[in-house]
């Protein structure tokens, strides 16, 4: 196959016109002794129908749909409205560049304001960007731009945080002079107060707080923002399931000064991990160091109401190696999907998702925990995750319940060397009681 | 014309767009005893489903797009997105995975990555890749990490690290993001690095030179290996933006120029949507000797299986979740595999075609300031113009009317008022056509009614917008009482 839209005669004319004799003479600036002088070993051209069925099988060796899973750890499987998946896949707006000419671009642009505003509404915060990556470097961007306001150079990370984002954190610091400290959690699976107070200071820049938590336990987010801001740090809230602030009080009512999150959960597959959403929202004041793509309003010149990019004095193409961070190309289309997704869910829909997520997590937690050897791990409020400990190995459990056609929880025991045989569930509203039911009778077997 | 409201301001209590099927639990009350929640959502909006389907249709129709015509940003390659790819893109088994499933159930997207992998060393002439990066910028970050932590080992990570003029604006950010001070090099008149000065810059202090090739004047950087003999003989690394791939493929690699990091755009060269601003993918090549420091996981191939490495001491860690955006990286294999080896050179040399054609047609009405061959991309400026008193940014808007998208203006930086245009091999002689006769005809109206140049576009949904207005006063959401 081919996209070219040139005939032979075309080319003719076209060299004709250039004045050059072959294809090959315009490449005459390459020198020779670094040409390739064959072809690249790949395999040979397929058309589409072979292209789909080569794919097709592919997809059939992933054995995962098969199975019941109840995997989460800060990527979920939700309802995704029809029209999400109708509206994004539009040419318009999946084959447009970033909106620099916003004449031509006010479709993308609106769409932006709008999700800058839905992201402002449900964090409870000033201002929102465009988008970031993902959750992860969501969170490490977070922390440089927490350096940049306070000048200070620790930096204070819960270690119930997710822990690739915690990786990432230390990824994107490594080459300043941060120290990143992790506080511990408690036996409730919130962070251990007396740990976050020990370890809070004057050098401390911002204090970095995941809830609901890896742990699924939901964070007592007002009481750790008035120990963080009585040493005038800043209190950086990660949201990794934002379904949950369909429910809970926004954390920029209980004090957050920077909000980031995955927002994978609003209308984007599970695609093996990407691409997903990264969302940063702050207050007014902390705008000039937000990084990433801003839309703004404004008006055209007969006094219309339009939308534009501003504020790129913050960014790479403008400040160059002064920007607020190098972010261009961010995940606009997973932003849109977002935009169609909150909007179709809606004020009450949002809601009532949310509650369903605690309802039926709540009663899986509880019809799983009457078993005999299993017990809760921690005696936090869930939102729509938990962590459950075994008697028996966690393995010889999650090779029963795979013989059973059901994927368990994820093993936490390679992030949190301390919490053996323990694994993370999660029920989200796509679960049917039905099976709900299905997990809880297969770890009764699993387990006599 | 319709004003399309946002989706605020046609919001009213009771309306709505999508249902639950009634929760099928028993409900309990108090569940949440003690845990701060919130009433309502302010501000949220309530509306039907066909509200929602006609105001993304109505703004979608205000969009350009590589769907609908000429989009010839420079730097950008803006080539057309195959549908078969976003067909591949929706295949179930691909996304429904969970990122965390286990490796035995994740066999095909697996091999998609490792595939992928192998595909993208081949054409670069690299040793490994990582797929990890989620797109150019994440990407340069990345391989200016790898530079960094192997001198780390080796003792000094050094302080320096040097860049053309012409480059991108992000790569002096993102070896500032890695601890480095940038300094500039001056390009000769041909727009090019000048060995001989390049000499005497590159000094045991630099850890890299970050170099774009061909450059962002569409020219080849045709002294690379000398350039790169100088690097490693000081013991720096070289970097190469891979950002100009389209000009390139099957026809030489980077790899073989000595080039020891490079980073690949596949929202670009290998033809994934760009979105409206991504999501992209910047997938990290490198030589043996940084392959130690790669992200984790690593994917690898063992007897039966493949399965995620964690285990490698070296690594520079990770910078996203999981293996970067798979979906994106589906595509672009999709996009190698229906293309094969002599579609992929084909790509380039018609590339190269496209953009000469353009290059000789407008080379009267138009300044060209450097006057070397070109490969995929050619950047004029608006000096003629200017005498009329129009600028680059008169020439982008009126172009708009033509039904075209404008070239790109932001960069090189050694270029006052640039129009740097990249047709990419997708576009039709006749798209080519309508595109040098509009610039003919702009060049025109620069002379005779510079006017209705500066008061561009006249035929869009709205007129030129005030950006200055926009950054002075900023409106960054709605609100309700702004709007009143």
């Amino acid at each position: 196959m081919n996209y070219i839209s040139l005939s032979d005669r075309d080319i003719k004319e076209m060299l004709a016109k250039i004045g050059a004799s072959s294809l090959e003479e315009l490449l005459c600036s390459i020198p020779d002794d670094i040409r390739l002088k064959r072809d690249l070993k790949l395999p040979k051209a397929l058309t589409e129908p072979e292209m789909l069925y080569h794919f097709e099988e592919t997809a059939r060796r992933n054995k995962y749909a098969e199975y019941l899973s109840f995997l989460g750890a800060g990527a979920y499987r939700h309802v995704v409205p029809s029209i999400v998946d109708y509206l994004s896949s539009r040419g318009e707006f999946l084959s447009p560049y970033t909106p620099y000419q916003p004449e031509v671009s006010q479709g993308t642009l609106q769409v932006i304001f709008e999700f800058q505003t839905l992201i402002c509404q449900l964090t409870g915060m000033d201002t929102a960007n465009a988008s970031l990556y993902d959750g992860a470097s969501g969170a490490a961007e977070a922390v440089l731009m927490a350096y940049r306001l306070q000048g200070r150079r620790k930096i204070l990370v819960a270690n119930t945080l997710h822990p690739q984002y915690r990786r990432v954190i230390k990824t994107y610091t490594k080459n300043l002079d941060l120290t990143i400290r992790e506080i511990m959690y408690s036996e409730s699976g919130r962070v251990d107060f007396a740990d976050l107070n020990k370890k809070l200071d004057k050098d401390t820049a911002a204090v970095v707080i995941q809830s609901p938590n890896f742990m699924g336990v939901i964070e007592d987010l007002k009481k750790i923002s008035e120990s963080v801001h009585n040493h005038q740090a800043l209190f950086l809230v990660v949201v990794a399931e934002p379904v949950s602030l369909g429910i809970l009080e926004s954390p920029g009512k209980l004090g957050s000064d920077i909000v980031t999150g995955e927002g994978q959960s609003f209308g984007i597959p599970l695609s093996f991990g990407g691409p997903y959403l990264g969302f940063m929202a702050c207050a007014k004041e902390f705008i000039r160091q937000l990084p990433g793509r801003i839309v703004g309003q404004t008006k055209d010149v007969e006094g219309n109401r339009g939308f534009v990019l501003t504020f790129s004095t913050r960014e790479q193409h403008i400040r160059r190696e002064r920007a607020t961070s190098n972010i261009c190309t961010n995940q606009a289309w997973c932003a849109l999907r977002a935009t169609i997704f909150l909007e179709a869910l809606g004020k009450k829909g949002l809601k009532e998702l949310a509650w369903q997520n605690v309802q039926k997590a709540n009663y899986a937690f509880n019809e799983i925990i009457r078993l005999k050897g299993v017990v809760p791990k921690f005696d936090g409020k869930i939102f729509n995750e938990f962590v459950l400990e075994f008697e028996r190995p966690w393995p010889e459990i999650d090779k029963f319940l795979r013989n059973k056609g059901i994927i368990g929880g994820l093993s936490l025991e390679q992030f949190y060397p301390e919490l053996i045989n323990c694994a993370l569930f999660n029920v989200t509203e796509m679960f049917r009681k039905e099976e709900i039911d299905r997990l809880t009778e297969s770890l009764k077997d699993a387990l006599k | 014309m319709i004003r399309e409201p946002l989706i605020f301001e046609i919001s009213d209590e009771g309306k709505r767009a999508f249902f639950l099927p009634e929760l099928d639990v028993p409900s309990k009350k108090n569940i949440l005893n003690g845990v701060p929640t919130r009433e309502k959502i302010e501000g949220f909006p309530q509306v039907s489903e066909v509200e929602i389907v006609r105001h993304f249709t109505r703004l979608s129709q205000t969009n350009y797009c590589i769907d609908l015509g000429f989009y010839p940003l420079g730097s950008c390659t803006m080539k057309y997105n195959p549908k078969i790819n976003e067909k591949i893109a929706t295949i179930e088994g691909f996304i429904f995975s969970h990122p965390f499933a286990p490796q035995d159930s994740v066999q095909g997207n697996l091999e998609i990555l490792k595939t992928t992998e192998e595909f993208m060393a081949e054409i670069t002439g690299m040793e490994a890749f990582s797929l990890q990066p989620s797109a150019g910028a994440q990407g340069e970050s990345v391989g200016m990490m790898l530079i960094r932590a192997c001198l780390e080992e080796r003792g000094d990570p050094r302080k320096t690290v040097l860049m053309p003029d012409s480059a991108h604006g992000t790569n002096p950010s993102s070896a500032h993001i890695c601890g480095y001070r940038v300094q500039e090099i001056k390009s000769n008149e041909q727009g090019t690095v000048d060995v001989n000065d390049f000499a005497r810059t590159m000094t045991e202090d630099v850890a890299a030179l970050m170099i774009t090739n061909p450059n962002t004047l569409g020219v080849f950087e045709a002294d690379i290996k000398k350039i790169a003999e100088i690097v490693h003989s000081k013991g720096g690394f070289v970097y190469m933006d891979g950002a100009n791939m389209n000009a390139l493929l099957g026809i030489c690699r980077p790899g073989d120029m000595d080039v020891d990091v490079i980073h690949l755009n596949l929202h670009k060269t290998f033809s994934t949507p760009h979105g409206g601003g991504g999501p992209g993918s910047g997938p990290v090549g490198v030589k043996r000797e940084l392959e130690p420091y790669l992200p984790v996981p690593v994917i690898e191939r063992g007897e039966n299986q493949y399965y995620l490495n964690f285990d490698r001491p070296k690594t520079i860690g990770r910078v996203r979740s999981h293996y970067g955006n798979f979906l994106v990286v589906l595509k672009a294999l999709a996009y190698i595999l229906s293309l094969g080896p002599k579609g992929l050179r084909k790509v380039s040399e018609i590339a190269v075609l496209n953009s000469n054609y353009i290059r000789k047609n407008l080379e009267k009405e138009y300044h060209l300031e450097y006057k070397a061959p070109t490969l995929h991309e050619c950047v004029f400026s608006d000096k003629f113009q200017k005498k009329h008193g129009v600028g680059n940014i008169d020439i982008a808007k009126r172009l708009i009317d033509f039904g075209l998208h404008p070239p790109t203006m932001s960069f090189p930086l050694i270029v006052h008022g640039a129009l740097m245009i990249e047709p990419t091999e997708t576009e039709s002689k006749r798209d080519l056509d309508l595109f040098v006769d509009a610039m003919k005809q702009i060049s025109r109206e620069a002379k005779e009614n510079p006017e209705v140049l500066k008061s561009a576009p006249h035929s869009t949904y709205l007129r030129r917008l005030d950006e200055t207005t926009a950054a002075r006063n900023p409106i960054l959401k709605w609100n309700k009482e702004i709007e009143e």
